[in-house]
């Protein structure tokens, strides 16, 4: 434990002397936050030194091992480093679906040529990393997916269409699932990596409902892919036609993590972030009484959940639960909030809204409960590993 | 009377039906102006066309050229725009402005009734004060000022009020602020000197505005009724314009149901169509109830309205707080069985959701509405 207040009043040092003030407001926009990259621009001045400050210290994932561009900080203490980030509203000084995606598969199952290219790559930021799992006719059942890759020898021709690849139009390579076997539905999926400026690649945005169009559609048109990058590189994670391993790996480290932050950040009260609670609607009031007590139960069981995740206790399957819960927490959050600001916030370009900021979060919370596997298909879950129900 | 259309007004729930859905469509219409950011926020094309329908004078009688109908009639129509969408002022003008001119002297409604009755003007109304609808609470003053008035200060979500060539303005002439009397209606010119309007387009697409009355010099045949006696129409258009809201909110839940359920039809999942899970299905068949239910008290509380019924007040209180509720459950639910799709700007049942927003808010939501329904109920 004293190591533990040593290494936070280093942490707290290192921080007031690494972390511009710039770096400490929230993040407004998009443009606020950094997903490196080979064609990342910075914003300006600050958030380039604070990410360099962090990839120098290991800290854009400061839990990595060293060698592949971590910090190596044991759990508590990458605890005290969050903890002191949190204190003075710092910035993540790196974003990417490197860090919180692929990284982590990675690391479980990847060889150590991959780590040692892959992970540093990341880490410093150099490449910007897209997820391509879902498809128009596979969501829900993401292992019908149907993008084909035709065995050449040394290397696949794969040919099909992704959607819902997150900012695909700026990403340098793919993390893709990939049918190598059409016989075997579950045993049939390489989890391959590609770059994504080779031909063949195409993308398209999607507009969602709240304006921004975040998401692409992504076609592979004969993209050749080799089936490997060098020694002990192999293009694709864990072994070919075993790749929905990973992608069963990942999509649960993703319900965690959605539930995580659904948990901390976004179900806290709504008494404190609604200044006109003395003209409140008395009924709406109620209402939104209501929701305080869902929502300051359920940030007990994220924290009980994330302090037994630690001893190895409760139900593997309980991030599904948290999922659930918090998403559909968040959607009626903003409902309220809509309700408490009234006609202001129907406003969808104008100044005091800053362009409609209540009206698109309000839409954009839409999604919580699709995205990442769908409520209906959290609650299946919970019948099925859970509940044990039979038929489920 | 009995909680069915008569034949008349089968005929004319045809009529409207047709035509919103030729004429009115949304990719004719709302994705239409939306696209090219129309600053009207609906077509002129259109109203014209809701003129030689008689759509515009529904309410009207018929010596002011209108058709002579009532609150149900103008529901039959509103729950069509509802259905596809169709942005109109038809809801400001023809109902709650409308509701307000029929009050006038022959004066005013010889100057402002044959141009809407021929969709040619729009008419809008400024109630609120502020983001919330709170009508029992009037600020906005006009002082006498030789022989009219002086009006000064703010009305918000002004629906259409940048294209509307005359507003109906509720203002304070005696009492405080809070007074039930002390209320007049002024018809307020669009070229009045010292109004200034905020145009903002809102999540549905549709402009509303924050206005400004600056010391705005106003005639004494401005005024709408008695000085001092508006509180009475003002409820009268209220009531009409809260049941018309609550039935174009009717037809956004149908319309979103309808392609909700379609969509339950066509989509396969895990091999099979995503209507064979009993978890949808279920869902499904709650939102019917739920929409059949709200259709249901909206005719209610619309036939009572005509009726001059004393209960009309409190089932329009009830229709506009079960709609909230039962629309606002059909586009979540509309959304959430589309999944990823739902979200997608290319799909239509994203506009629903934020139509829907819109009208909840407009004219009281469910919370100010079940709130009055208490009180109405005595406790
Ligand atoms: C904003 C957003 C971001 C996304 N980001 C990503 C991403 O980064 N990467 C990625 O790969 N994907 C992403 N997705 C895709 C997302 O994972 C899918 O949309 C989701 O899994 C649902 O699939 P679907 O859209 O095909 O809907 P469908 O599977 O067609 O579902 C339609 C409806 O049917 C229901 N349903 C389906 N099966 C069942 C069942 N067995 N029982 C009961 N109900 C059922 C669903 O719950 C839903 O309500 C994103 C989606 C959105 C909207
Ligand atoms: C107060 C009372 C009075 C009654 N009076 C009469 C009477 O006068 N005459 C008479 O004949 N019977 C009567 N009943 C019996 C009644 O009709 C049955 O209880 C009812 O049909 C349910 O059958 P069950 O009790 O066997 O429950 P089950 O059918 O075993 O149902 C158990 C649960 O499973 C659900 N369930 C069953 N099938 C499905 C499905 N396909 N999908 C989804 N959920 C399902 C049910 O909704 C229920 O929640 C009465 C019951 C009560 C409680």
């Amino acid at each position: 434990m004293a190591d533990l207040e040593q290494f936070r009043a280093e942490t707290r040092s290192w921080l007031e002397a690494n972390c511009p003030p710039e770096m400490r407001e929230p993040v407004e926009t998009d443009k606020d936050v950094y997903w490196g990259g080979r064609n990342a621009t910075f914003k300006n001045d600050a958030q380039k030194a604070w990410f360099e400050a962090c990839r120098d210290k290991g800290y854009t994932v400061p839990m990595w091992p060293k060698e592949y561009g971590g910090a190596g900080l044991s759990a508590p203490e990458a605890k005290v480093l969050r903890e002191e980030m949190a204190r003075i509203n710092a910035r993540p000084p790196l974003s990417s679906f490197g860090i919180w995606m692929l990284g982590p598969a990675l690391l479980h199952f990847g060889t150590e040529g991959q780590k040692q290219r892959f992970l540093n790559e990341i880490a410093r930021g150099e490449i910007r990393w897209c997820q391509g799992y879902s498809e128009p006719g596979s969501g829900s059942d993401l292992v019908s997916m149907q993008t084909y890759g035709e065995d050449k020898g040394d290397h696949w021709i794969v040919n099909g269409q992704k959607i819902w690849t997150s900012y695909a139009d700026e990403a340098d390579w793919i993390f893709c699932l990939v049918r190598t076997d059409k016989d075997n539905k579950y045993q049939g999926i390489t989890f391959m990596l590609f770059d994504m400026a080779g031909d063949g690649v195409s993308t398209k945005p999607i507009k969602l409902i709240s304006g921004n169009s975040p998401f692409c559609e992504t076609f592979m048109d004969d993209v050749k892919v080799p089936k490997s990058y060098g020694e002990d590189v192999p293009a694709y994670v864990g072994e070919i036609n075993r790749g929905w391993d990973v992608a069963k790996y990942l999509l649960g480290h993703e319900r965690e993590m959605i539930s995580a932050t659904g948990g901390v950040d976004r179900a806290s009260s709504l008494g404190a972030v609604t200044s006109r609670q003395g003209e409140l609607d008395p009924v709406l009031r109620s209402e939104m009484a209501l929701f305080d007590v869902d929502a300051l139960a359920f940030t007990a069981m994220s924290e009980k959940f994330l302090d037994e995740v630690k001893i190895g206790k409760g139900h593997p399957a309980q991030p599904n639960m948290l999922k659930y819960a918090g998403t559909e927490m968040n959607k009626r959050r903003h409902e309220l909030l809509m309700a408490a600001g009234g006609s202001r916030t129907l406003e969808w370009e104008s100044e005091e809204t800053e362009n409609g900021k209540p009206a698109r979060s309000w839409l954009r919370t839409k999604a919580n409960s699709i995205e990442g596997g769908t409520s209906e298909i959290m609650l299946n879950v919970i019948s099925k590993r859970i509940l044990e129900l039979p038929g489920a | 009377m009995p909680l069915y259309y008569d034949d008349d007004q089968a005929m004319l729930a045809d009529s409207a039906s047709d035509f919103m859905r030729e004429e009115g469509a949304i990719a004719k219409q709302l994705r239409h102006w939306r696209d090219r950011d129309c600053k009207d926020g609906f077509g002129h094309g259109l109203w014209e066309q809701f003129g030689e329908m008689g759509f515009t004078g529904i309410l009207l009688p018929e010596e002011d050229g209108g058709l002579g109908m009532g609150q149900v009639e103008a529901n039959i129509v509103l729950e069509e725009i509802g259905a596809n969408l169709t942005p109109s002022p038809f809801l400001s003008s023809s109902v709650l402005a409308a509701t307000a001119l029929k009050h006038g002297s022959d004066d005013t409604r010889g100057r402002w009734l044959p141009d809407l009755v021929a969709g040619k003007n729009v008419y809008a109304v400024a109630i609120d004060e502020g983001p919330k609808h709170r009508p029992e609470r009037i600020a906005c003053k006009a002082e006498k000022s030789g022989n009219g008035f002086k009006l000064t200060g703010k009305k918000d979500f002004v629906v259409y009020g940048a294209s509307a060539e005359m507003i109906v303005v509720a203002a304070r002439t005696s009492g405080s602020d809070s007074d039930t009397d002390g209320i007049t209606l002024f018809a307020v010119p669009q070229d009045a000197d010292g109004m200034s309007h905020d145009s903002v387009r809102l999540v549905d697409s549709s402009m509303a505005s924050h206005i400004t009355f600056d010391g705005v010099d106003l005639d004494g045949d401005a005024v709408i009724g008695e000085v001092d006696g508006g509180r009475e129409i003002l409820n009268a258009m209220l009531r009409a314009g809260r049941v018309g809201a609550a039935a174009e909110g009717v037809g956004v839940a149908r319309g979103a149901m309808d392609m909700t359920v379609d969509y339950l039809k066509q989509r396969k999942q895990f091999g099979t169509l995503i209507g064979t899970f009993q978890a949808l299905q279920h869902r499904a068949a709650h939102l019917y109830s739920e929409v059949e239910i709200a259709r249901a008290v909206v005719l209610k509380a619309a036939q009572l309205v005509d009726g001059e019924s004393e209960k009309a007040e409190l089932m329009t209180s009830v229709a506009k707080a079960k709609v909230a509720k039962a629309a606002g459950l059909a586009v979540r639910e509309g959304v959430q069985m589309h999944g990823g799709i739902g979200m997608t700007d290319e799909y239509d049942i994203g506009l629903y959701m934020k139509r829907e927003r819109a009208l909840q808010e407009f004219l009281g939501d469910m919370y100010y509405h079940a709130g009055r329904v208490a009180e109405l109920s005595g406790y």
